[in-house]
C-alpha cells in the first residue's frame, strides 16, 4: 500500500485580495483487496462471517492485516450467511459474509433466499475467476450473479478496479434502505490485484432506486375513519414492525384503540406476549383465537406483513367479514396475495406514528370481551398425561427460565411451531427463524451471528434432531470463537413436521422420516469441544437448562421427547384459517 | 387484455435478463418485447406489450418498478401513441406472381429489399393491424420466413417521460 500525498496549491482570487491556501489531499492507492476491506470498514462494518478460497486469496490478505474487521470463519458457506443473516436481524445492522467463486459462492444461494425472503439486510462478497477467465468455463468459476438474480434484491459483477469501493457503497444502501434484502457483489480475482486510488465518499447515483414515498395524509385520514369506526378491528403485525422499529408505536396504537394484536411467524416479538391484547400468531398454526378473530373481525389492519399463504390459508375466506387495510412499504406487495379495501405505502413507524397523532381513543368491551371468551374456551394447550418428556414441555421451561428474555433462534420443522407457540418473547427482535423460506439448518449459524450481536445476551437454538444435522459443523465454530451458545435439540428421532403431514394427510405412511439412525449427539457435541447432556424426563429439564446458561462454553442438550407428538393447532394446507384441526 | 408498457431502463449488461426473468418467475406473457438505446446513451427504452388482466398488469407494472435496473414504468394503452412494427418476409415468388406481389407491396406501402430466384424479401413496417394484413396478405404465395421486430411505441404530443 503507498501512501501518495499531493500537494495542490490553489489561488483563489478572493474580493478583498489575492488569498493563497495550500489544500493537502491524501491518495492512497492500494490494492482492490485492501479498498475492499477498508470500503467495508468505512461502512462501520465490525465483523464478517465467511470462508477462504482461491479465488479471495488476495482479500484474505487484505483481511489478515485488518484491525477493525473481525473474521468469523465458519465450516461451510451457508453457514458464514445464515450467522450474517441471524446477525443482521439482531443488531440492526447490515450482515457482511465472503464466500470464494464456483461452490463456496453456490453454498450461499439457499442463505441468500433465506435472507431474500425475510427481508434481512445482508451484504455477500464473493470471489469471481479473473475478468479474461469468465464465460471459459474455468476451475470454480460458476455464474454467481445468474444464479442469485431472482434471490438477491440486486447483485453486481465488478467489471474494474475503480467500481470497487463505489459498488460497495451502493450495495449497502440497497441492502438496508427500503424493504431490505441481500445484495451480492461477486468480484473477480484480478481486479482485488490491481491498484487504484481508494475514495469513499457519499456519492454514487442508482437512478432506477427510489425509496418508496409515504402515502398521503388523505388516506391516512381514510384508515383512522376506518380504525374508529370499526367494532372487531385485529391487527396483523408482521415483520415490518421489527425491521422499521416501531414495536413501542405498535403498542401504544393497540393500548390507544384497544386492538388486539394477531403476529405472523415474522412478527414474533413485535407484541409484548404477556399483553392482553396479545392473540399470538395468525394461520396455519396460528392460535384458535387468532384465527377466529381475523376471521370474525370486520376490520383486519395488517402491518410489515405481506399476506403470505401460511398466514391467509384460503384466501378468498380470509378476513372475509371484514374490510382490510394493508400498510407496507414495499409497493408490489400491495394487492399481491390478498386484495384490500385501503393501502398505505411507507414505513411503518413513519406510518403508525401518523395514525397515533390522528387517532383517538377507542374502548371495545364487547369484543375484546369475545375473544377472552375463546381464550378461555380454545386456549395453546398440550395434552400431558406425564407418560414421556413433552416437547412442548422443554419449551415452556426455556421460556419459564430466561423469562422470554433470551434470544431464541430455531430450524425449520415442528420444534419451530413449538417454540413459536410456547416461547414468549417479550424482547423485540429475539425471536430470529426462517419465516418465508423454511430453511432447516438455519438456527445454528444464525445463533452465532446472534451472539456475536449480543455476547451479553442468552441464546437458544431451539432444534430438531433433523435439522440441527444440516448444519451442525458450526458447532466447531462456536467452539473456536467462545460463543456460548445453547442448542436445545427436541429430539424425536423423526423428521416430525413432514412424519405429522403424513399421519395426517397420508394414513400414517411414513415414507423416509423416519431417522432413528442418528449419532449420538452428545458424544458429538463433545466432539467439537461443546458441553453436552441428554435428558428424557421432565425433572432434569430445569437442572440441565440451568447447566447450558451458567456454562462458558456452547452446550448441546439433547432432549429425547415423546416421538408422535403433533403440532396443534392446525389449518390443513389451503384450508380456511378458522377450520383448525384441534389433536 | 393486451397492454403496452414503456420502460425506461440502465443501458447495462444483464438488465434484460432480469426483465425476461421477472416474466418467466411470475408467470407473465410477453407478447413482445422490443429494446434499444434512446437519446441518452446509458440509457434504454423496452417497449413490452404483455397479455394480461388488470391484476396481472398491475403486479407486471410494480414488479418492474421494483426492479433497481428499471427506471420509469408508463402503462401507456390508454394515451395517444404511435405504435410501429418491422417485419421482414421472404415469400414464395415465381416470376408468374411477382407482378401481383409487388401490387400488394404497394398497397402497404411496403418494399422490396432483395430478390431470390423464386422468392422476395418485403419489409414493412406499421402498426400491428397493418403488419398482421401484410403478413397473412402473403400467405396465399406461400411465406418462408417471418422476421418481427416487436412493437415499439411513442407517446404523441410533447415529451412525457415524467407523466
Amino acid at each position: 500500500m503507498t501512501v501518495q500525498t499531493l500537494k495542490t496549491e490553489v489561488i483563489g482570487n478572493g474580493i478583498g485580495g489575492i488569498t493563497k491556501e495550500k489544500v493537502e489531499i491524501e491518495k492512497e492507492r492500494m490494492r482492490g483487496a485492501d479498498m475492499v476491506v477498508r470500503a467495508l470498514e468505512d461502512e462501520g462494518v465490525q465483523v464478517v462471517f465467511g470462508f477462504p478460497g482461491g479465488a479471495v486469496l488476495p482479500l484474505y490478505d487484505a483481511l489478515y492485516d485488518s484491525k477493525k474487521l473481525k473474521h468469523v470463519l465458519t465450516r461451510h458457506e451457508q453457514g458464514a450467511v445464515h450467522a450474517a443473516d441471524g446477525y443482521a436481524r439482531t443488531s440492526g445492522k447490515v450482515g457482511v459474509c465472503i464466500a470464494t467463486s464456483g461452490p463456496g459462492a453456490t453454498n450461499m444461494v439457499t442463505g441468500l433466499t433465506n435472507a431474500y425472503m425475510d427481508s434481512v439486510p445482508v451484504v455477500a462478497i464473493t470471489g469471481q475467476v479473473p475478468l479474461s477467465s469468465i464465460g471459459k468455463d474455468s476451475f470454480q468459476e460458476a455464474d454467481i450473479t445468474g444464479i442469485t438474480l431472482p434471490i438477491t434484491k440486486y447483485n453486481f459483477l465488478v467489471k474494474s478496479v475503480e467500481e470497487i469501493v463505489p459498488t460497495i457503497q451502493k450495495a449497502f444502501y440497497i441492502a438496508k434502505t427500503g424493504r431490505p434484502g441481500p445484495v451480492l457483489i461477486d468480484l473477480p480475482k484480478d481486479l482485488t490485484l490491481c491498484e487504484a486510488e481508494y475514495n469513499h465518499n457519499g456519492n454514487f447515483d442508482i437512478p432506477g432506486y427510489r425509496l418508496p414515498e409515504m402515502s398521503g395524509n388523505g388516506v391516512l385520514v381514510k384508515v383512522v375513519d376506518l380504525i374508529s369506526q370499526a367494532e372487531k378491528p385485529v391487527i396483523c403485525a408482521g415483520g415490518g414492525i421489527l425491521k422499521s422499529g416501531s414495536e413501542k408505536e405498535l403498542l401504544a396504537l393497540a393500548e390507544q384503540l384497544d386492538i388486539p394484536v394477531a403476529v405472523t411467524l415474522m412478527g414474533k416479538s413485535a407484541f409484548p406476549e404477556n399483553h392482553r391484547l396479545f392473540l399470538g400468531m395468525v394461520g396455519m398454526h396460528g392460535t384458535a383465537y387468532a384465527n377466529y378473530a381475523v376471521s370474525e373481525c370486520d376490520l383486519l389492519v395488517g402491518i410489515g406483513m405481506r399476506f403470505a399463504d401460511r398466514v391467509t390459508g384460503n384466501v378468498s375466506n380470509f378476513a372475509s367479514n371484514g374490510k382490510i387495510v394493508h400498510i407496507d412499504i414495499d409497493p408490489a406487495e400491495i394487492d399481491k396475495n390478498v386484495i384490500t379495501d385501503l393501502h398505505v405505502v411507507g414505513d411503518a413507524r413513519a406510518v403508525l406514528s401518523r395514525i397515533l397523532e390522528l387517532a383517538g381513543q377507542k374502548h371495545l368491551p364487547a369484543w375484546n370481551g369475545k375473544i377472552a371468551a375463546w381464550k378461555e374456551e380454545h386456549p395453546l394447550n398440550y395434552e400431558n398425561k406425564g407418560e414421556g418428556l413433552k416437547p412442548q414441555f422443554v419449551v415452556e421451561k426455556i421460556n419459564e427460565i430466561t423469562g422470554g428474555k433470551a434470544f431464541i433462534t430455531t430450524e425449520v420443522g415442528q420444534h419451530q411451531m413449538w417454540a413459536s407457540h410456547y416461547y414468549k418473547s417479550v424482547v423485540p427482535r429475539s425471536f430470529v427463524t426462517s419465516g418465508g423460506l423454511g430453511t432447516m439448518g438455519f438456527g445454528l449459524p444464525a445463533a452465532l451471528g446472534v451472539q456475536i450481536a449480543n455476547p451479553e445476551a442468552v441464546v437458544f437454538d431451539i432444534a430438531g434432531d433433523g435439522s440441527i444435522q444440516m448444519n451442525i459443523q458450526e458447532l466447531c465454530t462456536a467452539v473456536q470463537y467462545q460463543l456460548p451458545v445453547n442448542v436445545a435439540i427436541l429430539n424425536n428421532r423423526y423428521l416430525g413436521m413432514v412424519r405429522q403431514w403424513q399421519e395426517l394427510f397420508h394414513d400414517s405412511r411414513y415414507s423416509q422420516t423416519d431417522i432413528s439412525c442418528q449419532p449420538d449427539f452428545v458424544a458429538l457435541a463433545k466432539a467439537y469441544g461443546c458441553d453436552a447432556l441428554r435428558v428424557d424426563n421432565e425433572e432434569d429439564v430445569l437442572p440441565a437448562l440451568e447447566q447450558a446458561i451458567a456454562s462458558p462454553k456452547p452446550f448441546v442438550i439433547d432432549f429425547w421427547v415423546e416421538r408422535e407428538e403433533n403440532v396443534f393447532p392446525m389449518v390443513p394446507a389451503g384450508g380456511s384459517i378458522n377450520k383448525m384441526i384441534r389433536g | 387484455m393486451k397492454h403496452t408498457l414503456s420502460v425506461l431502463v440502465e443501458n447495462k449488461p444483464g438488465v434484460l435478463t432480469r426483465v425476461a426473468g421477472l416474466f418467466a418467475r411470475r408467470g407473465y406473457n410477453i407478447d413482445s418485447l422490443a429494446v434499444g438505446m434512446t437519446e441518452n446513451p446509458a440509457i434504454s427504452r423496452m417497449t413490452i406489450v404483455v397479455d394480461g388482466d388488470e391484476y396481472v398488469i398491475q403486479q407486471v407494472t410494480k414488479q418492474l418498478d421494483k426492479l433497481i435496473d428499471v427506471i420509469q414504468v408508463l402503462d401507456i394503452t390508454s394515451e395517444q401513441y404511435v405504435e410501429r412494427e418491422l417485419i421482414l418476409i421472404r415469400v414464395n415468388a415465381s416470376p408468374s406472381v411477382r407482378g401481383e406481389i409487388m401490387q400488394i407491396v404497394d398497397i402497404f406501402r411496403a418494399r422490396i429489399v432483395d430478390i431470390g430466384k423464386d422468392s422476395l424479401i418485403i419489409e414493412a413496417t406499421g402498426d400491428l393491424g397493418k403488419i398482421n394484413a401484410i403478413e397473412s396478405s402473403m400467405k396465399p404465395f406461400g411465406i418462408m420466413e417471418v422476421v418481427r421486430t416487436g412493437k415499439v411505441a411513442m407517446v404523441r404530443g410533447p415529451k412525457n417521460d415524467n407523466e
